[in-house]
């Protein structure tokens, strides 16, 4: 028997599969503007696999749970997140910060049970979508804006909505101020929504970073100078919702 | 010659029909009071021989015409009550001889200065705490003065009797609403929490109270069988849910409705449009103004400060109710209630142990998405 969690994200796309056993791959794929289109090009990969869905019990995630019409169950992301943090991190008491395309959700987690959780307001502030849209703006990647910012010195990025600081970093440009400097403004910009929100909720015990940002290095360094606490995460650390609706897919 | 709105061939069906049932009652000379907050003494209005209604709020179609005149960043149930009324789509705002507002809120405060341009606004000043001998002393005289204005208004005496009368008469309809609302104290419920919340609130909007409150009576009847009948002893998976905060009006079905399709039961209202005005009565052995002034002081609502009562309240339902969740409703730029859902959440988390969630939305459908999840979410948890 196959163990299928499908996680579609707002940017990205996540699958994992376990076996009775183990984890046996992950896949990673652009979700696109149909989340129905999307969820056949996985079955496709699923194929391509040898996963025989007949043998599998399946279940989706994310904001396009809905639109994976062979799932055998839909669970929200911040189950998945929880359940797969904490196989990736095994901590019982853990609080996880999970940066997705369109929120950021800060989640506590007790013996492998979410507890408690928070999700940012109902825009693209402080989320993967604001970064990447910056980086655009300064005509970089993603992973070189986070670079760029580490040999910066903090400017302030004044505005939280996406719209007024595309503008706000571009006058920033015009005006000439460095690169480096803007970069490092957004950073802060994006950890400082971030901080408050891990404050509101309350961190209890470690805290793990899930979602398409675990692996830059250096923006994990700033986030935890500014909480001055460790930030653990890891390379699966993207998949934490596919792997934790594959794990709770093991209950159905 | 009583007339109807210059648009009101463009109305959809249900409006015009509402239109049609207040003038006929306008047309046989009865006065009607509109009202928009359970801080209304509707003792008064009902001995003045006049009739209160509910004011119409919580629909999103009015809102941007309200925001020709009021600020986008304020509450959507002002924007909505104040869009109704200029427009000419509520029937009973438009047939309204009166209106009485209190000073539940500075929003609600400023809007009514608004309102006045077009209609005959009397506004209540509320005291801002409900603790001190002098807080009741200023809304007593805040009574005696609405009893003037309605006595010179519609040009009638409210006697002490009349008073009595009209106490007993809400206090009863009271127990029959508190009575409905508390079938929700039965395990598993009979009735789904919005259509409780529904039928509980659409008597504010009936004429024919007696009949109204005699089809709620019946209705809790009919249902306490069914239970006994059907239901006890029987063990759901469903969890039972609180609501509490803001005015549920416009956020019953994607909040209420919600919840429910997502497979937990809304079993308890701590929130305006629950029994929350109807848990203390009029003391009937008391001086009538006294014993008024003394049951409208103590709602426990957010703009008391502090408002201990609501904590206690939170206790008991916790407990009577059942609950194995709270979920706490805000509207957007409802400041008391968003800054004491600080403290509610403590309470429910830390004292009742149980888990706690707020939602701040609007009248609008953008957020649908996010709120599924997060009430998804919530339940998951249970």
């Amino acid at each position: 028997m196959y163990y299928v969690g499908i996680d579609i994200g707002s940017t990205a796309s996540k699958v994992s599969v376990f076996d009775d056993q183990e984890l046996i791959f992950n896949i990673v794929m652009p979700t696109g503007w149909n989340s129905v289109d999307t969820s056949n090009k996985i079955k496709e990969e699923l194929d391509k696999n040898k996963i025989d869905l007949e043998n599998a019990k399946v279940v989706a995630t994310g904001y396009g749970r809905i639109s994976v019409p062979y799932a055998d169950k839909t669970i929200t992301e911040i189950t998945c997140h929880g359940k797969g943090a904490y196989y990736l991190a095994g901590k019982d008491m853990m609080t996880v910060v999970d940066i997705g395309g369109q929120d950021t959700k800060i989640i506590n987690i007790e013996n492998g049970r979410v507890t408690n959780f928070l999700m940012n307001d109902k825009c693209a502030a402080g989320t993967g979508r604001f970064l990447e849209l910056m980086a655009n703006t300064l005509g970089v990647t993603l992973e070189e804006m986070s670079y760029m910012a580490l040999k910066g010195e903090d400017l302030n990025i004044t505005s939280m909505c996406t719209v007024f600081a595309e503008s706000e970093v571009i006058s920033l440009i015009g005006s000439g101020a460095k690169r480096e400097d803007i970069a490092r403004g957004v950073i802060n910009s994006i950890i400082g929504r971030i901080t408050t929100l891990l404050n509101k909720q309350g961190i209890r015990g470690d805290v793990y970073l899930t979602g398409g940002l675990c692996e830059l290095a250096s923006f994990i360094q700033l986030l935890s100078e500014k909480i001055d606490r460790k930030v653990n995460t890891s390379s699966l650390a993207r998949y934490a919702g596919s792997i934790g609706g594959a794990l709770l897919a093991k209950n159905i | 010659m009583i007339e109807l709105p210059k648009r009101f061939d463009e109305y959809e069906e249900s409006r015009r029909e509402g239109f049609i049932k207040i003038k006929e009652l306008k047309d046989k000379g009865v006065n009607i009071v509109g009202t928009f907050c359970t801080y209304a003494p509707t003792e008064l209005i009902y001995a003045a021989g006049a009739v209160p209604v509910s004011l119409c709020s919580g629909n999103q179609d009015i809102i941007a015409q309200a925001e020709v005149d009021l600020p986008e960043n304020l509450c959507p149930l002002i924007k909505s009550s104040y869009g109704n009324a200029v427009t000419e789509r509520c029937p009973f705002f438009y047939f309204s001889d009166l209106v009485v507002g209190e000073t539940t809120c500075d929003g609600k405060k400023k809007m009514y200065e608004l309102l006045k341009n077009i209609k005959d606004v009397h506004v209540m000043n509320l005291p801002q705490s409900q603790l001190n001998e002098h807080d009741f002393e200023y809304w007593k005289a805040e009574l005696i003065k609405l009893r003037r204005v309605l006595e010179e208004k519609f040009n009638v005496e409210i006697t002490d009797e009349k008073l009595r009368e009209s106490i007993k008469t809400r206090n009863r309809e009271r127990k029959i609403l508190l009575e409905f609302y508390e079938l929700g104290k039965l395990n598993p419920a009979p009735i789904s929490g919005f259509d409780l919340n529904s039928a509980a609130e659409a008597v504010a909007f009936r004429f024919d109270r007696e009949k109204a409150y005699e089809e709620i009576a019946m209705r809790t009847l009919e249902l306490k069988e069914k239970y006994e009948r059907e239901l006890k002893g029987k063990k759901t998976n469903r969890p039972r849910i609180l609501i509490t905060g803001c005015p549920t009006v416009g956020v019953r079905k994607k909040v209420i409705d919600q919840i429910e399709e997502l497979g937990a039961d809304v079993v308890g209202f701590e929130s305006c449009s629950g029994p929350k005005e109807m848990m203390e009565l009029v003391d009937e052995t008391m001086e009538p103004i006294d014993a008024i002034a003394k049951k409208y002081l103590n709602i426990h609502c957010s703009v008391m400060t502090p408002n201990p009562n609501r904590f206690k309240v939170l206790d008991e339902m916790i407990d009577d109710y059942q609950v194995d969740g709270v979920v706490e409703v805000i509207l957007q730029a409802c400041h008391t209630f968003n800054i004491e859902s600080y403290n509610v959440k403590n309470y429910v988390a830390n004292v009742k142990n149980k888990p706690y969630i707020s939602i701040e939305t609007d009248y609008s459908e953008f957020d649908l998405g996010q709120l599924k999840t997060r009430l998804n979410a919530f339940i998951e948890i249970l």
